[in-house]
């Protein structure tokens, strides 16, 4: 709980939704008739919300990005390191936009909300929605909102995906893309991961077909299994060594399977406590729509030509330890933007923390996007 | 005060070898005064290429397309003729291997444009022949001694010309400055021995 809130945080918020009556039409060939979109909002629109900022939550996140709900709070909002007055997403500047996604458990319309045709849980008949379906509906929300065109669509990660997506389905409707520890696409490894994922979550006997909520019950095991695997994957061999070593948890190992080493005591701890606050459907569906995503299969995978209506410039900024999302995914980006003579500009920047660098407060990462979004804001003012 | 352009006109010779419009790589492009100068006066775009924090930084400042990029890596992320001039500004001699990164330039360029400090200018040679010691360039972006510069490839223009003989590199234009980065009708007939700065325009002959 923060005994008083830190002067650099946007403090407290509150989330809002909206319900959407317009059906929706999927990428999968189902059709969404109604739903629901919960997001936040942090800073002061100006007169025509030319200031708005689109930011797009990666797996595991959702519209809670900075800021506090309440003072009982443990902990701010995902991206607490990047928003707020004077942070790089400065608050006092733009008016920022966070939506949860469609198919989440965070408010959001997905598996565990009640689907309105049936009066139960969607549980695993929500429909798997990709990138791009994210992205229609955040356009919806953005019409909602009065906001015909994004200075800035921002993301990590899966977030990344769908700025991506968005620069290229929506051209005229965002000025700058800042993909974050990005790619575009899954590597087989990659999906190799989900897959186990995925796997774990479906072969506990809890999971009931995706039924488990009927069952009064869920697949804890399943899913903090595939917590556990993903964690390891967004941190560095090197973070990992720095952060436990062979530390043990006693002074003396056990001869034993349980807990002896510090690092199996922490990643039990990650992955009992996302099972507090995940859904195990949602983890699937998130997976999923990761492995889908790929915009340059439309055109012979050839990225260069699915980026071909990019008119937004983009900032692309990777992290040397990332193996999950590596600088070399980002580089593709890069490269397909120059190709297409799109105005670019790339940061590798130097950091050990993993694929989890996009989080956090790291000085030359955060010089570099406050530098760009320096710039998205200088180009506000002229427009003004 | 003066503009970063007038405190390094060797970059204003560059300008006015580029043609209105062009398509540029500016390889080693720093805090990104060329691109800034380029784009301002000939309306040409263009891409950076740095390793440098703090200059990528400075670079996004401008709103420069800058890739944060090691050059001993190489160019093989750019597309053959994919650029209409890629310039190597104080660099050549700082590269592990240069003629490998002349010969990436000729694939991506229709024409290179390389400066370089001449070690053939006379007070190097006069420092080598009196006291036996390597010559300090001041003319160099970076200068150091011999150990701990990171010049670590240097050669005079009749060296540079040599290998652009051996590698079927067609010289276009050439200027010899002095550290001032002015020229003389002395330095025009002597540049190797008067000259403290070469820079070269060439394309594959």
């Amino acid at each position: 709980m923060p005994e008083s809130l830190p002067a650099d945080s946007v403090g407290l918020v509150q989330p809002q939704s909206l319900q959407f009556d317009q059906p929706l039409e999927l990428d999968c060939g189902r059709v969404l008739p109604e739903y629901e979109l919960v997001y936040e909002t942090y800073g002061t629109p100006n007169a025509d919300r030319s200031n708005a900022i689109l930011v797009c939550h990666a797996l595991s996140g959702d519209h809670h990005a900075a800021g506090y709900n309440s003072m009982e709070d443990r902990k701010p909002g995902w991206w607490e390191a990047c928003i707020g007055p004077g942070k790089p997403l400065d608050t006092n500047r733009f008016f920022i936009v966070s939506v949860n996604n469609l198919g989440s458990c965070k408010g959001s319309s997905g598996p565990n909300t009640i689907n309105p045709e049936t009066g139960r849980y969607w549980g695993p008949d929500f429909p798997i929605v990709t990138v791009r379906d994210w992205v229609h509906s955040h356009a919806r929300l953005a019409d909602a909102l009065g906001i015909d065109q994004w200075a800035a669509v921002v993301g990590g990660s899966l977030g990344g995906m769908q700025v991506m997506q968005w620069a290229i389905d929506y051209p005229d409707r965002l000025r700058h893309a800042v993909i974050i520890a990005g790619a575009p696409r899954l590597s087989a490894q990659n999906i190799a991961f989900n897959e186990v994922a995925r796997q774990a979550i479906m072969s506990d006997p809890e999971f009931h077909e995706g039924y488990y909520l009927e069952h009064d019950t869920v697949p804890r095991h399943g899913l903090m299994l595939a917590r556990m695997l993903g964690h390891i994957t967004y941190l560095s061999d090197e973070a990992m060594r720095a952060k436990f070593g062979r530390e043990l948890r006693t002074d003396q190992i056990n001869f034993g399977y349980d807990v002896d080493f510090q690092v199996e005591s922490y990643l039990r701890y990650q992955g009992q406590s996302f099972v507090d606050r995940f859904d195990a459907n949602t983890y699937l569906l998130m997976t999923r729509a990761l492995d889908y995503f790929d915009p340059a299969a439309e055109h012979d995978d050839d990225l260069a030509a699915a980026l071909a209506p990019v008119t937004a410039r983009s900032l692309v900024i990777s992290f040397t330890s990332d193996w999950r999302f590596s600088p070399e995914r980002s580089r593709e980006i890069v490269k397909a933007l120059l190709d297409g003579n799109k105005s670019v500009a790339y940061a590798e920047v130097q950091a050990h923390q993993g694929h989890d660098a996009f989080l956090m407060p790291i000085a030359q990462y955060m010089a570099v996007f406050r530098a760009y979004m320096d710039e998205v804001a200088a180009e506000l003012e002229e427009g003004a | 005060m003066t503009s970063a352009i007038d405190r390094r006109p060797d970059l204003a010779i560059i300008s006015r070898w580029i043609r209105e419009g062009a398509r540029i790589l500016d390889l080693g492009c720093g805090d990104g005064t060329l691109l800034g100068h380029l784009r301002s006066s000939k309306g040409a775009g263009g891409y950076g290429i740095e390793i440098d924090d703090a200059n990528v930084i400075a670079c996004i400042r401008q709103g420069l397309s800058v890739i944060q990029s090691d050059l001993d890596a190489g160019l093989n992320e750019f597309d053959a003729g994919s650029f209409d001039y890629v310039i190597l500004s104080q660099t050549l001699q700082a590269v592990r291997y240069p003629d490998r990164l002349l010969e990436e330039m000729m694939r991506v360029g229709q024409e290179g444009i390389v400066t370089f400090p001449n070690m053939g200018y006379w007070r190097y040679r006069l420092r080598l022949a009196l006291t036996g010691r390597m010559p300090v360039s001041s003319a160099a972006a970076a200068p150091g001694e011999w150990y701990n510069t990171p010049n670590i490839h240097l050669c005079t223009l009749a060296d540079f010309e040599a290998l652009c003989e051996d590698m079927g590199i067609e010289i276009l234009e050439m200027t010899a400055v002095n550290s001032a980065h002015r020229s003389n009708p002395f330095m025009r007939t002597w540049p190797n021995t008067l000259g403290e700065i070469a820079l070269y325009r060439f394309r594959r002959r």
